[in-house]
C-alpha cells in the first residue's frame, strides 16, 4: 500500500496515493483541469501549459524543520507563477486554486496563445465536435481575437504521414501527444518535430510513412483535428452517429471498442459503421486498438443476402428443412465444423446439436494446444519479477495489443524473451531473444523458477503447447488466429488442424472464408453458414446467410479467457440470421428443442454446463469500474457497457 | 587590471602546457586531489563563487546538491555561450585553456565524476579541436586520465559540440542535446545535480565559473574574496559592445561601476554621442535608463537589480541616443522568435505574436494599440514559460515600452 496524501483543491479535500499528480487528484473530485499535451497513460511534459494553476505548499522553518504558524494555522506558501498541474506531485497539505482569478487567468492566456494561429476551420474539421481545443474555447475562450487574421501563420494541410494517417499542420498545436504516444509508450519513434519554434512541425522519420500498427492511437490523442484516419477523413460529423459497444473480432485479445454508425447516402441510405473507436478496458486494452481493428473491413461487399441449395435461393424454412435432412441421414458421419470466428452462443448452440446428433464438434485452428489453455489467466499486469515468455509467433502481427502489452510490461521492469525463428519486432525489448524455440523453453524454465507471475504467448501446434504447459506457467495463452478461438475449447470442440479428414463426410461449416472454402474442398456434403459470398460458399451444397459481429448481440471469449459482449450496432443485411437462431431451427426440426431468439438465453443455459462460466450472465459481463475512467482528454470511449469477466479455472485432465 | 580568469594577458603563451606549468598551473588541482572532496566543495562554498552563465548561483551550493545515492556523476562544462553579446568564454577557452580544464577537474574531483563533458555550440569547432589537443597534453603530463598524479583518481574529458541552437544553453536542453535529443529544456525538478545527464546527477557549470576554481583552490576562499563584493566575490568577464568605442572583454571585479566599465575603460560613446540605455545582460536584458544613478550602480547580482536589470552573464550592450527602442527590441525579438525552441506554448506562439507587432511598429505601421497589445502580450507571457527562455524575451520589449515611451509615441 503506497502512502496516502492529503490536499484541498478549490475548497475540497481529497486523499491521493503520494506521486499522484495535482492533475489527477483533481479529477478525482470532479475538477476538469484543461489540459492538452497531459494524457494519463504517458508522462507528462509540461509544454502546453494550459493546466496552470495556483499552487500553495505548507511552510516549514528551514532550521527547525517545524510549521511555521500564522494565525493558528500552518502558513502556506505561494510562489509568484502559476504551476503546471500536470507535472506537479502531490503533497501533504498542499493548497491547489484552479479558478481563482489568477489561474483563471493563466489558462485563458494560453488558450489565446493557442488560438493565434489555429485556422478555426472547425466547420470542416473532422476533430469538430469533440475536439478538446473547441471545448476549451466554447467554455473558456474569448469571442474576439486579439491576433491580427492576415498575419496567421499557414502550413500545409493535407499531410498523408503514412498510408492511414493524415496531418494538417495548420491545426497542430505542438502538444507532441502523438510524438510521445509513439516513442515513449509504443517504443517505436517514428514521428518527430522538424524545424524549431512557431516553425516546429510534425514529421514522420520512418520508411514507408508512419509505419506502426499503432498509428490510429494517435488521432484519438490528438487534442485537435491535426491527425484523422484516412478512413474517416471528412466522412462524418462526431454528432450525427451513434456509439454501439463491441468487440473487436480480428483477433484473439478482445479489444473493446465502439461502432460509430451513421445512415449513408453513399450505401444507399442504410445505418453503415462509419469508424472503428477503442472503448477503455484496463484489463484488456486500456484505451487502445490497433489498426487491424480501427481499419477492419465493414463494407459488407460480396455478402450472402439468402439462403441457397444449389446456387438456388431458397425461403429459410425449405433450406432448414433440407439441412436438417441432410444432416440427419449422415447421422455418425455428420461433422460440424467451426472456427474462432462464432460467438459464444453459436459454439455452444452447435456444440449441444452435434452431441444430440452423435455427431463430432470440431474445432479449425493452426494453432493447437486448445486443451491446456483452460486455466489462463491475464499478463497485462505484468511488471517486476514477473516474467514472460513469446514463442513460436509474432505478436506484433498476430495480437499487436498482446504486443504492445508485453512491451509495456517490460517497461515496468517485467522480464521477456523472445523465441522465435525470425526476427521480429518485439526483439528490440526483449531480455533474451533466441531464434531457436527449444533454446526458448530452457531459457524460460530457468527464469520461470525465480519468477512471480509467469505467462507463456504460444503459436504453434499440439507439441509446442504441450512443452510450453510443462513450463507450468501461471497463464498459458494461445495467440489464435480467431477471436473466440478460446470460447470453442471452452465448449469441448475437438481440433483439427488438416481438413482433409472431412473426406467422405457431411459437413456443417460454420466461419471465416478460409475454412468454408477447405470444407468445401474437402468434404462430400457441405451446408456453409457463412457472411460472405466467395467462389467457395457458392459450390456449397447449400448456403446459409449468417449476421455479423456488428448486425447482433454476443460474446467473445478472449486469448485471456476474458468473456466480453457486443451489441448489435447496424440492420443485418439480407435475410441473415445469428448464427444460434439458424442452428437452433435446424436442431428443432431434427427433434433437438434449442434456445432460437434470444442470446442472453442461450448465454445463461451456457453459463450453467460450461465449467469455466459458471455464474455467469449478461448481465454480470455488463459491470463497469467507474473508478477506472481516466480524464483521457481524446476520443477513447469510456467504458459504459461492461468489463466483461474472467473465466474461472477449468482443471485440465 | 588584475587578472584571474585572463591570465593570457600577463603571461604570453599560457596556452603551452610547459608555459602553464612554469606559472603555477595544475598546483591547485595537484592541491585538491589531496584534499577531502567535502573540502574542497566547501571551500568553493566558502569563497561564494556565483555561477557566471547568467542565474548567479552559488557554484559550492549546487556541487553540494548532488545526489550520493545515485552514481556516476557527471560534470558538464557549458561552454554554449550563446547569449548575444557575450564572448567571454570563448577568450578563455582559446587563450587560457588549461585553467579551464584544471577547473574542470577539480569541479570533477569534488563531486567524484570520472567523466566530464565540454558541451560547445556549434559554431566553436575549432575551439573544441584545440581544447581536444590540450586534453591529450594534460593527459600526456598526467593530470588527466587514470590515477591523476598517482592518486587513485582518474578522469576523462570530452567536447561535445552543438548544432549552434540558443535554448542549448539552457542546462536542461543542453543536457538532452547531449544525450542525441531534440535541444529541449525538462521540467524541472529535477535539477541535474539529482537527475541530470542520463538521469545522472550532474554538475552544470559555466566555463568562467569553472576557470575561477583553482584561483579559489590556490588562494582559498579569503584569498578570492579579497575581489568583488560580500555577496558577489571575484572578478567578472564584462563583454562590452554596442555604441561604445573601444568593445572587448574586461575583467573586472564584481561591483565595478557601469561608468568604469564603459567610460574609463569603454572608452566612452563614440561621435559625439551620448549614453541612452545599457543592457546589463545581452538580448535577455532589461534596458537600464543610462542616467547617473544607473551609470554610478556597482556591477553585482545585488545592485543591477535596484535599476531594473539582471546582472546576468554580465554581456553589456551599450546603446546611444541615435538608436530608437522600437528597432532595438524588433532585433530582439527577430532572435527570439528564431530561437524559441516551440516546445512550451507561450514562448513560441508569444515570440511569433510579439515579432509581428514589433515589425509593424518599426514599420511605422503600428498604432498605439499595437504598443499596448505588445506589452500585453509580452506580459502574458510571463511567468508562464518552461524555461527563462521565453521570459527573457519578454525583457527588453516590456522595460523599452515602459521606460522609454517616447521612442514608440514618436513610431505610432
Amino acid at each position: 500500500m503506497s502512502k496516502e496524501v492529503k490536499l484541498t483543491i478549490d475548497g475540497k479535500e481529497v486523499t491521493v496515493p503520494a506521486g499522484s499528480l495535482v492533475v489527477d487528484a483533481a479529477k478525482k473530485v470532479g475538477i476538469d483541469i484543461p489540459i492538452f499535451c497531459y494524457h494519463p497513460k504517458m508522462e507528462p511534459a509540461g509544454m502546453c501549459r494550459q493546466c496552470l494553476v495556483e499552487i500553495g505548499r505548507p511552510a516549514f522553518d528551514r532550521a527547525t524543520g517545524e510549521p511555521v504558524m500564522e494565525e493558528g494555522k500552518q502558513k502556506i506558501n505561494w510562489g509568484w507563477k502559476l504551476e503546471t498541474s500536470c507535472t506537479n506531485p502531490v503533497s501533504e497539505g498542499m493548497v491547489v486554486l484552479t479558478q481563482s482569478e489568477k489561474a483563471k487567468k493563466g489558462q485563458n492566456d494560453i488558450l489565446e496563445f493557442q488560438l493565434t494561429s489555429h485556422p478555426l476551420d472547425c466547420p470542416v474539421c473532422d476533430k469538430g465536435g469533440e475536439c478538446l481545443l473547441q471545448d476549451m474555447t466554447l467554455a473558456h475562450g474569448s469571442s474576439e481575437s486579439r491576433y491580427r487574421f492576415d498575419e496567421k501563420r499557414h502550413a500545409q494541410k493535407h499531410v498523408a504521414l503514412g498510408e492511414s494517417i493524415w496531418l494538417d499542420r495548420e491545426r497542430c498545436i505542438a502538444c507532441g501527444r502523438c510524438v510521445r504516444f509513439q516513442s515513449d509508450l509504443v517504443g517505436e519513434a517514428v514521428l518527430d518535430f522538424d524545424m524549431r519554434g512557431a516553425k516546429s512541425e510534425i514529421v514522420t522519420t520512418s520508411e514507408p510513412g508512419f509505419d506502426s500498427v499503432f498509428s490510429g492511437n494517435t488521432t484519438d490523442i490528438c487534442p485537435v483535428g491535426a491527425l484523422t484516419t484516412a478512413n474517416f477523413r471528412f466522412g462524418a460529423r462526431p454528432w450525427e452517429m451513434e456509439a454501439t459497444a463491441s468487440i473487436c473480432g480480428e483477433c484473439p485479445v478482445g479489444c473493446n471498442t465502439m461502432l460509430d454508425t451513421r445512415r449513408d447516402a453513399k450505401s444507399g441510405g442504410k445505418v453503415i459503421v462509419k469508424r472503428v473507436m477503442p472503448r477503455q478496458n484496463e484489463a484488456v486494452n486500456e484505451t487502445w486498438i490497433c489498426d487491424k481493428g480501427r481499419f477492419a473491413d465493414f463494407s459488407n461487399a460480396d455478402r450472402v443476402l439468402e439462403p441457397a441449395i444449389d446456387g438456388k435461393a431458397v425461403e429459410w424454412t425449405e433450406a432448414i428443412g433440407a439441412a436438417a435432412e441432410k444432416l440427419g441421414a449422415a447421422k455418425g458421419d455428420a461433422v460440424f465444423l467451426a472456427d474462432g470466428s462464432l460467438s459464444n452462443e453459436d459454439l455452444y448452440t452447435m456444440k449441444v446439436l452435434a452431441d444430440a446428433a452423435g455427431a463430432k464438434a470440431m474445432l479449425y485452428s493452426q494453432v493447437g494446444g486448445g486443451a491446456l489453455t483452460t486455466k489462463s489467466g491475464s499478463y497485462g499486469g505484468s511488471g517486476a519479477g514477473d516474467v514472460i515468455l513469446v514463442i513460436g509467433g509474432d505478436l506484433y502481427k498476430e495480437a499487436p495489443i498482446f504486443w504492445l502489452r508485453a512491451k509495456q510490461a517490460v517497461d515496468r521492469g517485467a522480464t521477456l524473451i523472445v523465441a522465435t525463428e525470425a526476427e521480429t519486432r518485439l526483439d528490440a525489448f526483449a531480455t533474451t531473444v533466441v531464434r531457436d524455440l527449444a533454446q526458448g523453453l530452457e531459457a524460460a524454465k530457468k527464469a520461470f523458477a525465480k519468477a512471480e507471475n509467469t505467462a507463456v504467448l504460444y503459436s504453434g501446434d499440439d507439441a509446442l503447447a504441450q512443452s510450453c504447459a510443462d513450463l507450468n506457467p501461471k497463464s498459458l495463452i494461445g495467440v489464435w488466429a480467431d477471436a473466440n478461438t478460446q470460447g470453442a475449447w471452452e465448449m469441448g470442440y475437438e481440433a483439427i488442424a488438416d481438413l482433409s479428414a472431412l473426406k467422405g463426410k457431411t459437413v456443417y461449416v460454420a466461419g471465416g472464408d478460409l475454412l468454408v472454402a477447405g470444407a468445401v474442398e474437402a468434404a462430400d456434403f457441405v451446408v456453409a453458414q457463412t457472411a460472405s459470398m466467395t467462389e467457395a460458399s457458392q459450390k456449397a451444397g447449400m448456403t446459409l446467410p449468417s449476421q455479423t459481429v456488428s448486425e447482433r448481440d454476443g460474446t467473445f471469449t478472449s486469448g485471456e479467457r476474458r468473456v466480453q459482449r457486443f451489441f448489435a450496432a447496424v440492420q443485418p443485411m439480407g435475410e441473415a440470421l445469428p448464427g444460434f437462431i439458424i442452428t437452433a431451427q435446424i436442431a428443432e426440426k431434427m427433434g433437438v428443442t434449442l434456445e432460437g431468439v434470444s442470446a442472453e438465453v442461450v448465454f445463461a443455459d451456457l453459463a450453467e454446463k460450461v465449467a469455466g462460466f459458471a455464474g455467469l450472465s449478461y448481465e454480470s459481463l455488463a459491470v463497469v469500474d467507474a473508478e477506472e475512467r481516466l480524464s483521457i482528454g481524446g476520443t477513447c470511449y469510456e467504458n459504459e457497457q461492461g468489463l466483461g469477466a474472467q473465466l474461472s479455472a477449468v482443471s485440465t485432465n | 587590471m588584475f587578472y584571474m580568469l585572463l591570465r593570457h594577458r600577463d603571461v604570453p603563451d599560457i596556452n603551452q602546457i610547459d608555459v602553464y606549468q612554469k606559472n603555477g598551473g595544475f598546483d591547485a588541482l595537484k592541491k585538491a586531489i589531496k584534499m577531502d572532496t567535502t573540502d574542497v566543495t566547501n571551500e568553493v562554498k566558502a569563497a561564494g563563487l556565483r555561477g557566471r552563465g547568467g542565474a548567479g548561483f552559488p557554484a559550492g551550493v549546487k556541487w553540494s546538491f548532488m545526489d550520493n545515492n545515485n552514481w556516476p556523476h557527471y560534470v558538464v562544462a557549458n561552454a554554449d555561450e550563446s547569449e548575444p553579446g557575450t564572448f567571454k568564454d570563448r577568450e578563455i577557452m582559446e587563450s587560457n585553456p588549461f585553467q579551464f580544464l584544471e577547473g574542470i577537474s577539480i569541479a570533477s574531483y569534488a563531486v567524484g565524476a570520472n567523466a566530464a563533458y565540454i558541451y560547445l555550440r556549434g559554431e566553436f569547432w575549432e575551439v573544441a579541436h584545440f581544447l581536444d589537443e590540450k586534453i591529450e597534453e594534460m593527459e600526456k603530463a598526467g593530470f588527466l586520465g587514470e590515477k591523476i598524479q598517482g592518486t587513485d583518481y582518474s578522469l576523462k574529458i570530452y567536447t561535445h559540440l552543438g548544432a549552434g541552437a540558443y535554448i542549448c544553453g539552457e542546462e536542461t536542453a543542453l543536457l538532452e542535446s547531449m544525450e542525441g535529443k531534440r535541444g529541449q529544456p525538462r521540467v524541472r525538478p529535477p535539477f541535474p545535480p539529482s537527475q541530470g545527464l542520463y538521469n545522472k546527477p550532474t554538475v552544470v557549470n559555466n566555463v568562467e565559473t569553472l576557470t575561477s576554481v583553482p584561483y579559489i583552490i590556490s588562494n582559498g576562499a579569503d584569498g578570492y574574496r579579497k575581489f568583488g563584493t560580500e555577496k558577489s566575490p571575484g572578478t567578472k568577464i564584462f563583454s562590452l559592445s554596442g555604441n561604445v568605442n573601444n568593445p572587448g572583454n574586461y575583467e573586472l571585479p564584481l561591483g565595478t561601476t557601469f561608468r568604469e566599465l564603459i567610460f574609463t575603460h569603454g572608452g566612452g560613446i563614440p561621435d559625439g554621442k551620448s549614453i541612452k540605455a545599457i543592457m546589463p545582460a545581452g538580448a535577455s536584458s532589461s534596458l537600464i535608463v543610462a542616467n547617473d544613478e544607473a551609470l554610478d550602480t556597482p556591477m553585482d547580482y545585488e545592485n543591477v537589480r535596484n535599476v531594473g536589470a539582471d546582472l546576468g552573464s554580465a554581456s553589456v550592450i551599450v546603446v546611444d541616443d541615435s538608436i530608437g527602442l522600437d528597432w532595438l527590441i524588433n532585433k530582439t525579438m527577430s532572435f527570439f522568435e528564431h530561437e524559441s525552441c516551440g516546445k512550451c506554448t507561450p514562448c513560441r506562439e508569444g515570440a511569433y505574436w510579439m515579432h509581428q507587432l514589433t515589425k509593424r511598429i518599426h514599420a511605422g505601421e503600428g498604432t498605439k494599440e499595437d504598443v499596448e497589445l505588445l506589452k500585453d502580450v509580452a506580459t502574458q507571457v510571463q511567468g508562464k514559460t518552461l524555461c527563462a527562455l521565453g521570459e527573457f524575451s519578454t525583457m527588453a520589449v516590456v522595460s523599452s515600452i515602459e521606460r522609454f515611451p517616447e521612442d514608440f509615441e514618436a513610431k505610432v
